[in-house]
């Protein structure tokens, strides 16, 4: 029984992977960037959403009114200011600046909030849970977070191909130059896009920041999460990330049964297995 | 003739420190169908990606109705109404065929196109509407792509190479199709390898040769040893 | 009757003069241990391997378009065996050193077959994850210290030297014939026929690919010759450190964040910049250490500004001004007048 509800835990936290996953996959998918600091922006939104709850008294949910405008706006301003000028066909600008990028969010967050762990409290339903017969215990926070997080991922696909503005992604994803013939502006369209992956990331900052404590040094570690979701599930699927989350969190979780130093390095195995026999993913769609 | 709604002014035109076009003055009146023709490297297409604003680097000027357009980026010339159907007909391929047209009637200008007028004028498109847009044929392609650039309702329509690598058949078919696109008062630009294709659909012809124009005039009153000599150079 | 022939040439006046000054600062170094105090000793030491992992990402990164944020997997591996050689296998730490290296290229094979397959930023990732992997594996030995790390074992660090002093000579000597190693192999790999294939890649990938140049090979030679040789400088660091934990040997600061830094903001793609990069770096470190992480913010910074604004560092920009190379790899053509 233990070993059935170390995997259904997985299974649940893999929705969160899922999430970070999603957030790198859509600005991938759009214009073919890397956010190295996409595990920073996580624990930004982490600590934002602890300085408001905290601040106006509010429980972490309800931070999210005020921490997701402000990193979508954020996201926005970032691409327009500074990351549309570093595409092109040389991959080393955007890399090496979302790499600053990461070195100034962690240090700046350590010198604001000091390198201690810290944690937001959502109350009682962190502890609350549901029972199901044959003893398996179901927190009900992991599966909320679970089921959010699927929904977050069907919006994400809903916007990407049923809307004008997902359309508008694919077509400039497609052809830039052709796109701006038609009127799109691409700069703007780029904008958007990380507008939406920093609001995908405000959410996922928020349920880390409930479910475990977090630290400024925290981010790289999240990057690496969502980038291995990506690849298992393979590049360009939201719906494969989402098996990638979970078959992640599921070899983390058996990984740390076996031997609780053994819970991250199982997961990375899992990811290298998969590079070994299936290099494009599980579920492969795009080329990179 | 009518008024004039887009002139180029000595147009200098580069590709980083190539320079690709030399002088290059070029009228254009409302109503008017003027074609580019010359060579393989003569500056057609240069010139269409200076007009539609996707080259970095031009000097002096370009004037869309009296007002320089030349340092606007490409979309906001999209915009204001320069709507291309560019060679090798670049749709986009994760685009439905709908999808395709929507993009480009998303500028948003009034005027007499949507897709119940571009369904009408290519019903083979309405078929296969929701087909990804790379497997249709060559011909629906390039329909598809004269749709979607109908469908920002444009008031200059350019058209770069359209018969290249396309059945004769097809072409024909696409020709006999273009006085029913090039109408309510829209001027177009053709680009075209064909010269007497060229010639035949335009009221004038400008031919190119090594980034400047070699000869220009209407198209009724050009002979044959005029052009082939300002073509070929010789 | 004049003819004009032309000759092909890599030097100049002002390549073979800072060839020539380029001696004469290594003879000046090497008898630092007479001139220079501890401290000193110190910091020229460490500025030293920062160089040569710099020049050695420069390869990979600026020649190559590996970019790699996982080079700690090899500082901290190196280390990891001098320690284990040391102390399991009783090799003296002088022998385990070079062991270590072809111990580290050896085992950039298996991991270049996995990472290979990733491409540009995704290839970074990667690396970081293989470093992730060396990490925890690492923190899992127990004989080693497990998470919390040892220290050298005296009797070993005595074997090194008997007295203090030449100890620490002696490691200055093997940093500083190290680094005059890889600054020169960098040098000659990139005026060899793979390096001028590799820079003909990184300046149109497509071109070369139809030249026939065979990108992968070229790239997995220098990606294992680079891992060897960040493997040799990471048992030199601790050996000097004396002391190891995982946290210390894989640490994506010290080891990549730095080094990528150096390189990016003395010129990337070039053979200057990472010694411009780390003159700069140790300038504003020793002034400005003491702000801590505020110093790093301001390095980001630094680092994204001149991204965006000169995307080839200060050295770039000085050599496009003043049209100069102390180390040149362009070749010219030179146009010879003979009397017939």
């Amino acid at each position: 029984m233990d070993w059935i509800n170390s995997i259904i835990q997985g299974i649940l936290v893999g929705g969160l992977y899922a999430l970070f996953a999603a957030g790198l996959s859509l600005i991938f998918g759009v214009m073919r960037l890397v956010n190295i600091a996409h595990g920073d922006l996580i624990i930004l939104s982490a600590f934002l959403g602890l300085t408001v709850s905290s601040s106006l008294n509010l429980h972490p949910f309800a931070s999210l009114i005020v921490v997701l405008p402000i990193m979508g706006f954020f996201g926005y301003l970032l691409q327009r200011g500074i990351l549309n000028k570093t595409l092109g066909n040389d991959i080393l600008p955007p890399l090496l600046v979302t790499f600053g990028l990461s070195v100034i969010i962690q240090n700046g967050l350590m010198e604001l909030y000091t390198a201690d762990p810290q944690k937001m409290n959502a109350g009682n339903i962190e502890v609350a849970s549901l029972s199901l017969p044959g003893g398996l215990n179901i927190g009900w926070f992991p599966l909320l977070m679970f089921i959010i997080s699927i929904i977050i991922i069907g919006i994400l696909q809903f916007i990407f191909y049923k809307t004008a503005l997902g359309r508008a992604f694919r077509a400039t994803s497609d052809d830039q130059e052709i796109a701006q013939l038609m009127g799109l502006n691409k700069n703007h369209i780029y904008g958007l896009a990380m507008a939406i992956s920093m609001i995908v990331v405000a959410i996922a900052g928020i349920f880390l920041g409930i479910r475990t404590s977090f630290d400024p040094a925290a981010g790289p570690s999240r990057l690496i999460f969502g980038f291995e979701a990506v690849i298992i599930g393979g590049l360009g699927n939201l719906w494969g990330t989402l098996i990638g989350g979970i078959i992640l969190g599921v070899s983390q979780n058996i990984g740390a049964k076996i031997n609780p130093g053994w819970q991250l390095l199982a997961g990375h195995i899992a990811f290298l297995v998969v590079l070994a026999i299936r290099p494009k993913g599980l579920f492969h769609r795009v080329d990179g | 003739m009518h008024k004039k709604i887009l002139e180029t002014k000595n147009l200098n035109a580069f590709y980083g420190d190539f320079q690709a076009l030399f002088e290059v003055s070029i009228d254009l009146f409302e109503g008017e169908i003027i074609s580019i023709i010359g060579a393989n490297g003569a500056g057609k297409s240069t010139f269409m990606k200076a007009v539609t604003g996707l080259l970095a680097k031009v000097e002096n000027d370009i004037n869309l109705k009296g007002r320089s357009i030349k340092n606007l980026r490409a979309d906001e010339i999209a915009r204001k109404g320069i709507a291309m159907v560019p060679e090798g007909r670049k749709l986009f391929p994760s685009l439905s065929v709908e999808e395709n047209l929507l993009i480009g009637g998303q500028i948003n200008r009034i005027g007499p196109w949507n897709l119940t007028s571009i369904y009408k004028l290519f019903p083979d498109l309405y078929e296969k509407k929701n087909m990804p847009s790379n497997l249709l044929s060559g011909g629906q392609q390039q329909m598809a792509a004269i749709g979607r650039a109908l469908m920002s309702n444009p008031e200059i329509i350019l058209f770069d190479e359209i018969s290249l690598g396309l059945a004769p058949i097809i072409i024909k078919k696409i020709y006999q199709n273009l006085p029913d696109v090039i109408k309510d008062g829209m001027s177009a630009i053709v680009v075209e390898q064909d010269i007497s294709k060229a010639i035949e659909i335009s009221n004038r012809v400008y031919c190119l040769q090594e980034g400047k124009i070699a000869l220009s005039g209407h198209s009724n009153k050009l002979t044959r040893e005029e052009i082939s000599k300002a073509y070929f150079g010789m | 009757m004049a003819t004009d022939r032309f000759e092909i040439v890599q030097s100049s006046s002002t390549s073979r003069i800072s060839i020539f000054i380029a001696f004469f600062i290594i003879i000046i170094l090497f008898f630092a241990p007479w001139w220079a105090g501890r401290a000193d000793i110190r910091l020229l030491s460490e500025i030293f391997l920062y160089l040569s992992l710099a020049s050695l990402w420069n390869l990979l990164a600026g020649y190559c378009g590996l970019v790699s944020v996982g080079q700690q997997a090899f500082v901290g591996f190196g280390g990891y065996l001098l320690f284990a050689l040391t102390i399991f296998a009783g090799f003296n730490p002088l022998l385990a050193i070079p062991i270590s290296g072809i111990f580290g290229a050896l085992i950039s094979l298996p991991i270049a077959f996995l990472i290979f397959r990733l491409r540009g930023a995704y290839f970074a990732i990667g690396t970081w994850v293989v470093a992730e992997v060396f990490r925890l594996s690492f923190a899992q030995i127990q004989s080693l210290g497990g998470g919390s790390g040892s220290s050298l074992p005296v009797a070993i660090v005595k074997s090194i030297a008997s007295n203090k002093a030449m100890r620490e000579s002696l490691i200055y000597w093997m940093i500083l014939g190290l680094t005059v190693l890889i600054l020169v192999s960098v040098y000659l790999i990139l005026r060899s026929r793979r390096g001028i294939a590799l820079i003909a890649i990184r300046d149109n990938e497509l071109a070369s690919k139809s030249l026939g140049i065979n990108i992968t090979r070229s790239k997995l030679f220098v990606y294992i010759i680079t891992s060897g040789l960040t493997t040799i400088l990471g048992a030199l660091i601790f050996l000097q450190k004396l002391r190891i934990s995982p946290d210390a040997a894989f640490n994506v600061n010290d080891w990549t964040a730095f080094v990528i830094f150096i390189v990016v903001i003395g010129g990337i793609g070039t053979i200057e910049g990472p010694i411009i990069g780390v003159l700069i770096f140790f300038l504003l470190r020793e002034t400005l250490a003491d702000l801590g992480t505020i110093y790093l913010i301001m390095l980001g910074c630094v680092a994204i500004a001149v991204m965006i604004k000169a995307p080839k560092g200060v050295w770039g920009f000085v050599s496009s001004t003043f049209k100069i190379e102390l180390f040149p790899l362009s070749r010219k053509l030179k146009k010879q007048i003979k009397e017939n």
